[in-house]
Order: structure tokens, then C-alpha cells, then sequence
């Protein structure tokens, strides 16, 4: 098999949806995935946080999959790196944790408070958001791979049998 | 001040007989979707713009997995005859189910009157404690933070066990064979 | 009153869904039915009349916002519960893919009968 460029998979018409769904979802995603990381990073003053950033996050990537095809979505992050993601979110906010036992008890908020109503305030909680939007987004875009990924396999042996 | 709650509920109570009753397996599935558009919208009414933003993306997320299931399958509805036995059992369980929860709601404490014993606290002492403007922020990853660790431990169990009902072949044979069908990079 | 005996009509849609129908996707969506129900519930309890969201602004002194904020406790909880709804929900899916390719079917009589 071989390796075709991303911008040529972009605009392979055998790859994907149609003409419109294409254009549409090139000019949405990167909006998309803007606001997710608007979300996650201002979690403690607006509403959001990690949890609703990070599926925000993972809709990004599952609308890049479903409107251009699997091989591009799967390019540009595979299952692989998505696992890896997931666990690197998971270790740094046990590690945040586990840096506030030696100040007091785990989970302690020991960064310094900061004054209210600034993007840079609240101690730890803006970077246990950022843990947490990259381990939720990574986790639920891991599930459709598996969803999307490994039900296709069985599938198509059904049909050569 | 009551009235748009109960508006919205009996329009997902309509949405929800639809969705357990109907024979097409994805009409169930989009007006299921109804009901949890409607607990979005319900949920901005309540004052809780967190969790309004959290179901609308869940929501979606959830109907295009439902959406995966129910495709490249038949759609057709099962039940060929009625089974009596099952229906009548059900209703006369949900009808036990109601009436003891109107037994139950009679001691609680009144739709928009909440007691608020440990929240006063939070409300009172968070901005102060902790710094941040949102106190629900401020909730999940400050005075409560085991809750969230624990979350994250359960969305990390549930994938892994997605991955591992869904892989048919070891993890060897699977690459050397995707490479080449469905290219998946090394 | 009124309002939590509504929202517990379609927990009980949810619990008939659960028992009467053979078909499995219909028993997802009954799962996911209760879990909606119960979120809102307790959303519902924490509920003020005239409330505002438990969202500070820089005018606001805290002894007011005190006052009338509604209750942000069962927004945290249900805020993780939401997305660990998300979770399970895909496990069940992963579990009905996987029996449909093994059964070739989606009732779970037959599914019972068809054991080995």
C-alpha cells in the first residue's frame, strides 16, 4: 500500500462523504477543537471545565472521522497515541495529587491562590482542568476508534466468507 | 414559574413512550434523543449552565454511538407476538414503582426550596478558599476531588474493557492485517 | 411535587423498558432513560426560586451570592455522572456489537436458547 499525503486524502473522492460535508467540516473543526480548549482553560471562571471540554474535544476528531474517512482521522491520531494520551492525562493528576501530600493532604491546593477573576488564579485547579479535559477527550475518541475500527473488521470478513 | 418544567417534561415523557414503543429501531434511538435534548434545556431552565453544556455534547456523542450499533444490522422489530406475561409484570411494577414514590415525595422538601446544609458553606467560603469564580469548579477538583479521581478511574476501566470485547484477533495478527485493509499506521 | 412525580414517570418507562422488551438496544435506551431521570432529579432538589447560578461576577459580594445562588453541590456530583454515563454507555454498545456478531441476532431469548 501506498502512503498518499494528508492533502491528497483530503480531497480523494473515494474517501469520505460528499463535496459539501467535506468543506463544511474543514471549516468546523478547527473552531471546534478553538472552543474546546477555550473551555478547558477558562473552566474555573466561566462555566465548562474539563469534563465538557474534553467531549468537545473528542467531537472534533469523531466529526474528522465520520466526515473525511478513518485512514485520515486515524493519521492524524491513532489508537495508539490516544491511549497514550489517555494515560498521560490520568498520571499528571495523580501526580498533582500526589505533590499536594507533602504540603498537607492529597489533593491539596498548594500553588498559590492568585487574585480572583484572572485566567492565572485558583491555584491547582486550572491545571487538574487541563488533566482531565486531555484524558476525558482522549478516552472518549479511543471508544470510537474500538467502536468504529474493530466492528468494520468483522464485518468485512463476513463478506469475503 | 413552574409551568416551562412541566411543559418540557411531558414532551419527554412523549418522547420516551415513542422511543420504547416504536418498531424501528432508529426512531427508538433519535427519540431517545429527545428525551436528553429536552434534560439539556431543563437543565438551563435550573440554573446549571455546567451540566447544560456537558449533555448537549454527551448527548450527540451518545446518539452517534447508538447510531453506529443500529446500523449494518436488521432494524426490524422482534416482538412477532405479544408476550403477556412480560407486559403485565411490567406495568404492575411500574405502577408499585409510582405509587411509592409519591408516598416518598410527600415528606420531601418542596420543589424550589433546597436545604442547603453543607452548601451554604461552599457558597459562603469558596471564592475565598480556593480562588475560583465557579464553585462548582471549584467543588469537583477542590473540596471533592476523590469523586473526580475516582471518575477517571471508571471512564479508564470502561474503555479498556471496550477494547478488549472488541478485539477478535491477538494484537499481532491484527496489525499485519490492518495495514493492509483498513490502514491503520504502524 | 408535581414536577418530581413527572420525572419519575419516565424512570418508571425506563424500569418497564428494562423488563418487557427482548431486544437489547431496547434495553440500552431504557438504561439510559433511568440514568437521565435520576440526573435530573437531582438537579430538581437543588433547585431555588429566584436562584442564579453558582457562577461568582466580580460585583457580587459573597454574602449575597450566598443568598441566592441555587445548590452547586448536586451539579458537581451529576457534572461526573453525566460523563461517566458516556462510559458505560459505550461498554454496552461494545457488548451488543459483539453478541450480534456471535448470535447473528438481537433477542435475548433466543440468545438464551442459543447458549455455547
Amino acid at each position: 500500500m501506498k502512503k498518499k499525503k494528508i492533502e491528497e486524502m483530503v480531497h480523494d473522492e473515494n474517501l469520505g462523504m460528499t463535496l459539501i460535508v467535506k468543506t463544511v467540516a474543514r471549516m468546523m473543526i478547527a473552531m471546534i477543537l478553538l472552543f474546546g480548549f477555550y473551555i478547558i482553560i477558562y473552566g474555573h471562571l466561566t462555566p465548562g471545565g474539563g469534563f465538557a471540554g474534553g467531549v468537545i474535544l473528542a467531537i472534533a476528531y469523531t466529526l474528522m472521522m465520520l466526515a473525511f474517512s478513518r485512514k485520515l482521522a486515524l493519521k492524524k491520531l491513532n489508537n495508539f497515541w490516544a491511549s497514550i494520551w489517555d494515560n498521560l492525562g490520568m498520571l499528571a493528576f495523580i501526580v498533582l495529587g500526589f505533590i499536594g501530600l507533602n504540603f498537607g493532604y492529597f489533593m491539596f491546593n498548594f500553588i498559590w491562590h492568585g487574585t480572583p477573576f484572572h485566567l492565572v488564579s485558583a491555584g491547582f485547579i486550572p491545571l487538574a482542568n487541563i488533566a482531565i479535559g486531555v484524558k476525558v477527550g482522549a478516552a472518549l475518541y479511543a471508544i470510537f476508534i474500538g467502536l468504529s475500527i474493530y466492528g468494520r473488521i468483522i464485518t468485512t470478513e463476513e463478506e469475503t466468507k | 414559574m413552574t409551568a416551562l418544567p412541566i411543559i418540557i417534561l411531558i414532551l419527554m415523557i412523549a418522547g420516551a413512550i415513542v422511543a420504547v414503543e416504536t418498531k424501528n429501531m432508529l426512531s427508538a434511538v433519535i427519540a431517545a434523543g429527545v428525551v436528553g435534548f429536552g434534560v439539556s434545556v431543563l437543565f438551563l431552565f435550573l440554573r446549571a449552565p455546567d451540566i447544560a453544556i456537558t449533555q448537549v455534547i454527551v448527548e450527540v456523542l451518545s446518539l452517534i454511538i447508538l447510531i453506529r450499533v443500529t446500523t449494518n444490522t436488521d432494524n426490524e422489530a422482534i416482538e412477532k407476538r405479544i408476550d403477556n406475561f412480560a407486559n403485565i409484570t411490567g406495568l404492575i411494577f411500574v405502577g408499585l414503582f409510582i405509587a411509592f414514590c409519591v408516598w416518598a415525595f410527600v415528606d420531601m422538601t418542596p420543589f424550589g426550596n433546597p436545604l442547603m446544609r453543607v452548601s451554604q458553606h461552599y457558597l459562603s467560603a469558596g471564592l475565598k478558599e480556593t480562588g475560583a469564580a465557579n464553585i462548582v469548579a471549584a467543588v469537583i477538583l477542590d473540596y471533592r476531588a476523590y469523586d473526580t479521581l475516582g471518575e477517571a478511574v471508571v471512564i479508564f476501566t470502561s474503555i479498556l474493557g471496550a477494547f478488549v470485547i472488541l478485539r477478535k484477533h491477538g494484537k499481532k495478527k491484527l496489525v499485519e492485517k490492518d495495514t493492509e485493509e483498513i490502514g491503520i499506521p504502524e | 411535587m408535581t414536577v418530581y412525580i413527572l420525572d419519575f414517570i419516565i424512570f418508571a418507562i425506563g424500569i418497564y423498558s428494562l423488563i418487557a422488551k427482548r431486544h437489547i438496544i431496547k434495553k440500552i435506551i431504557g438504561m439510559v432513560l433511568i440514568e437521565y431521570s435520576t440526573n435530573l432529579f437531582l438537579i430538581l432538589i437543588g433547585f431555588r426560586y429566584g436562584g442564579i447560578a453558582p457562577i461568582l461576577s466580580p460585583d457580587m459580594n459573597s454574602v449575597q451570592f450566598s443568598q441566592c445562588a441555587v445548590d452547586p453541590l448536586p451539579q458537581a456530583l451529576v457534572l461526573t455522572s453525566i460523563v461517566i454515563g458516556l462510559g458505560t454507555l459505550a461498554l454496552m454498545a461494545a457488548y451488543t456489537m459483539k453478541l450480534y456478531e456471535k448470535y447473528k441476532t438481537f433477542d435475548m431469548c433466543e440468545i438464551k436458547r442459543l447458549r455455547g
